[in-house]
């Protein structure tokens, strides 16, 4: 880096009339020129036009310019374009600067001509003060480990992935669960299809299991994520599953003999599964886990032990494995889906004490060929087939009242859905949908909700329900049509609810470690909610499916393969460049007091351990500046935004002529 | 050129990310306020070191307006947070200085709000405008 002599040239844009409608464009050139180091000041009607640009290019050249002042509109629109115009003849990019005289000046100030031109020379004047001590600089260069994490194993993470390695990448994708699949392993079939999901993600969970450049680390958290874009190191931890997953061939013969029952977390607690076990049927992996918080050899340290005695590969051992192994990734993709509002609410539906009332996802698993009833709809209290249905929209929805503000997007049609295979199961059956509007929003949808209502006669009756009570062995379901504006009572045998979808539980923990950040309702937060959808804030951390707002399948699975290939073409590249204004230590000031440390969000500054002073890690500094803000020495400083430099630009600003 | 009436002098440290953002919305929507405020660009109000504020007013400004972004919103996480506690310690000591402490003043402005900065700024400039020449500058800048 080189400090350079002073030969600046200043070039003021008229933008038409925008600029020199208000300021008075000659006199600003006439006072600049008296300016010392200045040997170049002229104005011209469209500095950004390619006329503009080429003067600046020619006079770079022939004046031997150092350092050019651009006095035009906001340094957001047009800084990029005159940056490279002075790079491509020859200039350092970072010896530009530009004034903001159109939106700062002439436009808040028409009507004023004199105030804005003595304005628009102190912005300039400014500007020159801070263009004499700019570095030349070179983009920082950090380079790119070709890997990515995905965080979380649900049809996102699964797709995510699956692109991701389908690239050549190297992928680690972790799953807390003892098995991928998510929430989507757990529904009966899909809208507007109706594939049922053992068809249509099976296949996928298996491809993610024999992929070669896939590795799975199910049943496993992420502990600490340190380092930037293109150079993360993240601590993945294995949970003890006190199973040989090496010997483990699943086949379940643990499962048989376990004698313990525990309510199974993959059915939704409407069936029991043991203490050792493997989630479902298609578990990817398919390895069993010892939960053993119930299990009772290890809670004892002693007994039972029936599972390890039933295993032909010998493969249980009670003794806790679990690892912490460190892996380094380029990118990551948060893809950690939702949840469903759980049992403790909405006690005016008995929900959580009646035995029949219950949420969707309890549906599903009920209306489930391979569920525990075997897909035939069955009351959880007596067995008995339910005649009349209930189904209840927004349940937490749309309720900013008392629950959350939000729709929660799908319900409408899993609902219409839910209605429809009721009736396909239990042909003489009734079901009524109370809602508050349909929202059927999907290629397919609208025509999905209709064919519920006229082809297999689900009622839908627009309002709220008030309160269920049970009453003998119906529920009586108290609600309201408003559409005819009379009270409406149903008995039903069965009530479900379509309770509000909420962030992921642990979400919050995860963001932090991650360091991005969520909205106020614990979605993760997105760069742009229009224009940059799929990315954090952080550089080099992506969003895929719910865990950015709720979605269906189709949706999850187009923004996770969206999500993998801003990845993808990330990773492309060889090596990153990132802007060069970051944090430096003058080593001979520093005292190695440590307030630039503490201070610092993104542990880029550390403490040489010999010699006490502040080192920055510029591939980490983000270049916010809050370390010199900090600094009592004035050690720590940002590029081209030193202490000299701000004191010089508040000089200029009130200068008295 | 020297006035024989007051004009106060405002220097203003807009983050980039947000308030220079709403300044340039203001501009754009072509909403009016008094060309008092001289703003510095910066890129985070948590780079603004309280000496900047002082250096300021000793050089004679009449005001110092900072503004950042929203609680919540500061793109390195909590830089704004930052600049508000700092801001607040340096109003008390501009009091034993003798200083009005409402002579700097800290502002949550988000990049869409560019009729709140022309707002703010407006309200600033009659504020100081009524509290006249800031008392260093008759110690120090006159002659």
């Amino acid at each position: 880096m080189i400090k350079v002599n002073e030969r600046i040239g200043v070039f003021i844009c008229h933008c038409g009339l925008n600029i020199a409608g208000t300021v008075n464009v000659e006199k600003v050139a006439e006072e600049i020129s008296k300016c010392k180091g200045v040997v170049h000041a002229e104005h011209y009607i469209f500095m950004c036009s390619d006329p503009g640009q080429e003067k600046v290019r020619q006079t770079i050249k022939e004046k031997k310019l150092d350092g050019v002042i651009v006095a035009a509109c906001s340094p957001d629109l047009h800084e990029h374009t005159f940056r490279s115009a002075a790079a491509s003849a020859g200039l350092n990019p970072y010896r530009v600067e530009i004034a903001n005289i159109r939106e700062w000046v002439a436009w808040p100030h028409e009507g004023k001509g004199e105030e804005a031109t003595e304005k628009a020379i102190k912005i300039i004047d400014a500007a020159i003060e801070k263009l004499r001590d700019n570095m030349a600089l070179l983009p920082v260069e950090v380079p790119v480990t070709k890997k990515v994490l995905v965080i979380g194993g649900g049809i996102a993470g699964i797709q995510a992935a699956l692109d991701c390695a389908d690239a050549g990448l190297d992928v680690y994708l972790v799953e807390r669960g003892q098995s991928i699949g998510g929430k989507m392993a757990q529904l009966s079939e899909t809208f507007p299809t109706l594939d049922c999901p053992q068809c249509i993600e099976t296949p996928k969970m298996t491809a993610v299991a024999q992929h070669p450049k896939i590795h799975l680390y199910a049943y496993s958290e992420i502990e600490d994520v340190n380092g930037y874009v293109g150079n993360f190191k993240v601590k993945i931890k294995r949970k003890p599953t006190f199973v040989d997953w090496d010997k483990c061939t699943g086949c379940r013969e643990c499962m048989k003999v376990c004698p313990v029952k525990v309510p199974s977390e993959y059915e939704r607690g409407i069936a029991d599964r043991k203490a050792i076990y493997i989630s479902f049927p298609q578990a990817v992996p398919n390895k069993a886990v010892i939960d053993a918080e119930n299990c009772i050899r290890m809670k004892y340290g002693k007994g039972c032990g029936l599972c390890a005695k039933n295993c032909p590969s010998k493969a249980i051992t009670f003794e806790g494995n679990g690892s912490i192994e460190e892996v380094k990734v380029g990118a990551i993709i948060v893809a950690t889906g939702f949840d469903v509002m759980g049992v403790n609410s909405f006690g005016e539906y008995g929900y959580g004490k009646y035995k029949d009332v219950l949420d969707a996802l309890q549906f599903e698993r009920l209306l489930a060929p391979a569920g525990p009833t075997s897909g035939k709809v069955l009351r959880p209290s007596d067995g008995r087939e339910p005649k009349e249905v209930v189904f209840v929209q927004c349940v937490g929805s749309r309720d900013p009242d008392n629950w959350h503000p939000y729709c929660s997007k799908i319900c409408c049609m899993y609902i219409a859905k839910q209605a429809m295979l009721y009736k396909h199961a239990v042909p003489d059956g009734q079901a009524y949908v109370f809602y508050i509007d349909i929202r059927a929003d999907g290629k397919g949808y609208e025509e999905f909700v209709h064919r519920a209502m006229t082809e297999d006669g689900v009622i839908y009756l627009r309002g709220k329900v008030g309160k269920i009570v049970e009453e003998g062995d119906k529920l009586r379901v108290y609600g309201v049509d408003t559409l005819t504006g009379r009270n409406v009572v149903i008995d039903a045998d069965l009530v479900v609810l379509a309770t509000a979808v909420e962030p992921s539980k642990g979400i919050d923990d995860l963001a932090r470690k991650l360091r991005i950040q969520l909205d106020q309702d614990g979605w993760l937060s997105e760069a742009h909610l229009k224009l940059r959808p799929l990315e954090s804030l952080t550089s080099g951390i992506f969003i895929a499916g719910a865990a950015q707002y709720i979605k269906d399948i189709t949706d999850t699975v187009s923004q996770a393969s969206g999500a993998a290939a801003k990845a993808i073409a990330l990773l492309s590249r060889d090596k990153l460049e990132k802007e060069p204004i970051v944090a430096t230590v003058d080593e001979e000031v520093c005292v190695g007091c440590g307030n630039c440390v503490s201070i610092c969000t993104y542990n880029a500054v550390e403490l040489d351990p010999e010699l006490k002073v502040a080192r920055v890690n510029e591939g980490l500094c983000e270049g916010c500046g809050a370390c010199a803000a900090t600094c009592p020495s004035g050690a720590i400083q940002l590029i081209n935004n030193t202490k000299k430099q701000i004191f010089e630009m508040i000089t200029a600003l009130t200068r008295r002529d | 050129m020297e006035k024989d009436y007051f004009e106060p002098v405002i220097v203003g440290f807009l983050c980039r990310w947000c308030a220079a953002a709403a300044a340039d919305a203001a501009g754009t929507s072509r909403l009016h306020y008094p060309p008092n405020i001289r703003p510095v660009r910066v890129n985070c109000s948590g780079f603004i070191d309280p000496v900047y504020i002082l250096r300021a007013l000793l050089e004679g400004a009449d005001g110092v307006f900072v503004a950042g972004c929203r609680p919540g919103d500061c793109h390195y996480v909590d830089g704004n947070l930052k600049a508000r506690r700092r801001i607040a310690i340096l109003k008390e000591t501009l009091k034993t200085l003798g200083l009005e402490d409402q002579r700097v003043v800290f502002e949550y402005i988000s990049t869409s709000e560019g009729s709140r900065y022309a707002e703010l700024v407006k309200k600033f400039t009659e504020k100081i405008r009524g509290l006249g020449p800031s008392p260093l500058k008759k110690k120090f800048l006159t002659v």
